[in-house]
């Protein structure tokens, strides 16, 4: 899932200055599952504004009203009535549900309240890691399913630099050497002799290096 | 069209070779770089020129390299993976070879946290093993990475590549070090060496794969002149590492830089017994003084 945290509040009533009619809308996906951007965290904000615009004197009108997926234009749509109301929209989506209300809502104000911070999971309570780049072209059959192009400070290919001491990376000791992870992972598979392979360079032209990704499925395309 | 490698030839007809390391300067007066080149000249058949070592802004690698050699030191231009892509690393090989520049190192790079631009955005298009791999393809092929030909004249370098025998998973090491060779590595200087029994031990696996017959390894020495450099270099280096005896024999020593000498030219006489050493690569880190009277005192001779 896509990981966020929420912006700090101060950045977020910096961007609300001279706004008078807000609409929160909470994400009830990605952002809702990792605490971020979910009906509690929309309520929570609002809550806060509330009270902050009171103390200062300052006239907001804050509603919330969350969507089930604000990637998608169906669901975006039934924001209509409320946005009409609204001066501006704070989103608690990611990077690309900002977007996409931006884009249906041309004539409006649209302020993110969260960073959009990776492709990734829960590996504890409170804990994200992030598990995927996004590369558009995995080799995750050819290092045990540990993907060193994002688990890997440098991204490395072919085997661990010359930093990595006792499993750890030599950038954080908090955090394991991706390789070190696949060498332990391939030999508990009796594979370790085809790390030996080259891996050669990688085509980053199905990643973001390419331009902007457009994935197009003619079996389900409107005829 | 220029280049050629003594250091080549000097491994060649099997001689023992020795290299060192100038850093060149964090600015563009070059006067104390060519300084080191003139110190060092007599002694060593090559020096590697660091390319932003630890993700600091230096002066190229490649400009210093042509500053060291119209001192008459041949030069080992470094190329790191960090902060250039395939395109614009191509276009300095060609440039440095067009230079005269004869010998290259290829590595991946410290990570650009522990520089002075931890912000920067690093690049890593390729790793090292990828790079030795292009180039080797450059020169061997006459193709650029892309397949295309290189029709106004391929490069020509003795290529090399390094290997950190003092990292982690040890027994990935040699394997790392065979893909490099395998890739068209064909001499490997290695980080420093402190722990000689660990490095006896990476050069058994090296002969068991045969692969000291397929390049020249030249393991690193690293003279150091205070208890402070080697607790530095103890706690601080990442995937190096110094044995408790040489620790408490510095933090003992009235005369610490003596002391440090002392221990370079011991480890440089135990690397030469070990079958499949072919040199030693001197890394004084700002102490290049030295270099002299290590090679003097180790009896690697003085001209050569």
């Amino acid at each position: 899932m896509i990981v966020a945290e929420q912006k700090s509040f101060k950045e977020i009533v910096e961007y609300l200055r001279g706004k008078y009619d807000l609409l929160i809308v909470p994400c009830m996906s990605c952002t809702a599952v990792c605490f971020a951007g979910g009906v509690q965290q929309g309520e929570e904000l609002a809550s806060a504004l509330r009270i902050h615009c009171k103390m200062h004197g300052d006239g907001l009108n804050c509603t919330v009203r969350p969507v089930t997926r604000q990637c998608d234009p169906e669901f975006i749509e039934e924001l209509t009535g409320e946005v009409a109301q609204a001066d501006s929209i704070l989103s608690l989506a990611c990077g690309v549900g900002v977007q996409f209300l931006a884009e249906r809502y041309p004539d409006k104000a649209v302020i993110p309240a969260l960073n959009t911070s990776f492709a990734g999971g829960k590996t504890a309570p409170g804990i994200w890691e992030e598990r995927c780049s996004l590369c558009g072209n995995c080799v995750l059959h050819v290092t045990g399913g540990i993907c060193p192009i994002t688990r890997c400070a440098k991204g490395l290919l072919n085997g661990p630099c010359g930093g990595s001491e006792q499993g750890r990376c030599e950038i954080d000791p908090n955090l394991p050497c991706a390789w070190q992870l696949i060498i332990n992972r391939m030999n508990g598979l009796g594979r370790l002799e085809e790390l030996l392979a080259f891996q050669c360079p990688k085509d980053w032209s199905t990643g973001n290096a390419g331009g902007l990704r457009r994935l197009v499925r003619e079996d389900l395309r409107l005829k | 069209m220029s280049g050629g490698s003594r250091l080549r030839q000097v491994l060649e007809s099997g001689a023992f070779a020795v290299t060192c390391e100038i850093g060149p300067p964090k600015g563009a007066l070059v006067n104390t770089l060519r300084e080191k080149a003139r110190l060092v000249r007599d002694y060593v058949h090559a020096a590697n020129v660091t390319d932003c070592q630890t993700a600091v802004v230096h002066l190229s690698s490649i400009a210093a390299a042509v500053h060291l050699q119209s001192e008459g030191v041949e030069a080992v231009a470094q190329m790191t993976c960090r902060d250039r892509n395939r395109i614009a690393i191509q276009s300095d090989l060609l440039g440095a070879y067009s230079l005269g520049i004869g010998n290259l190192l290829c590595l991946t790079g410290d990570h650009q946290r522990f520089g002075n631009h931890p912000q920067a955005k690093n690049v890593f298009d390729l790793d090292s093993i990828q790079l030795v791999d292009m180039v080797r393809g450059m020169q061997d092929e006459g193709l650029f990475q892309c397949g295309e030909p290189i029709r106004a004249g391929a490069p020509q370098f003795f290529l090399g590549a390094v290997a950190n025998p003092f990292a982690d998973p040890f027994e990935f090491r040699v394997l790392r070090l065979e893909k490099k060779v395998n890739a068209g590595a064909r001499f490997i200087q290695t980080q420093s060496v402190f722990d000689l029994e660990r490095f006896r031990r990476f050069m058994e696996m090296v002969r068991a794969r045969g692969l000291h017959h397929r390049c020249y390894i030249l393991p690193g020495v690293s003279p150091v002149r205070s208890i402070r450099a080697v607790e530095y270099i103890r706690d601080r280096v990442p995937g190096l590492t110094i044995p408790d005896q040489i620790v408490e024999r510095m933090r003992a020593a009235t005369d610490p830089a003596r002391e440090g000498v002392e221990i370079a030219l011991e480890l440089i006489a135990g690397l030469r017994e070990i079958e499949g050493v072919a040199g030693v690569h001197i890394m004084a880190i700002a102490w290049e003084q030295v270099i002299p009277e290590l090679v003097q005192r180790a009896g690697l001779g003085s001209k050569l």
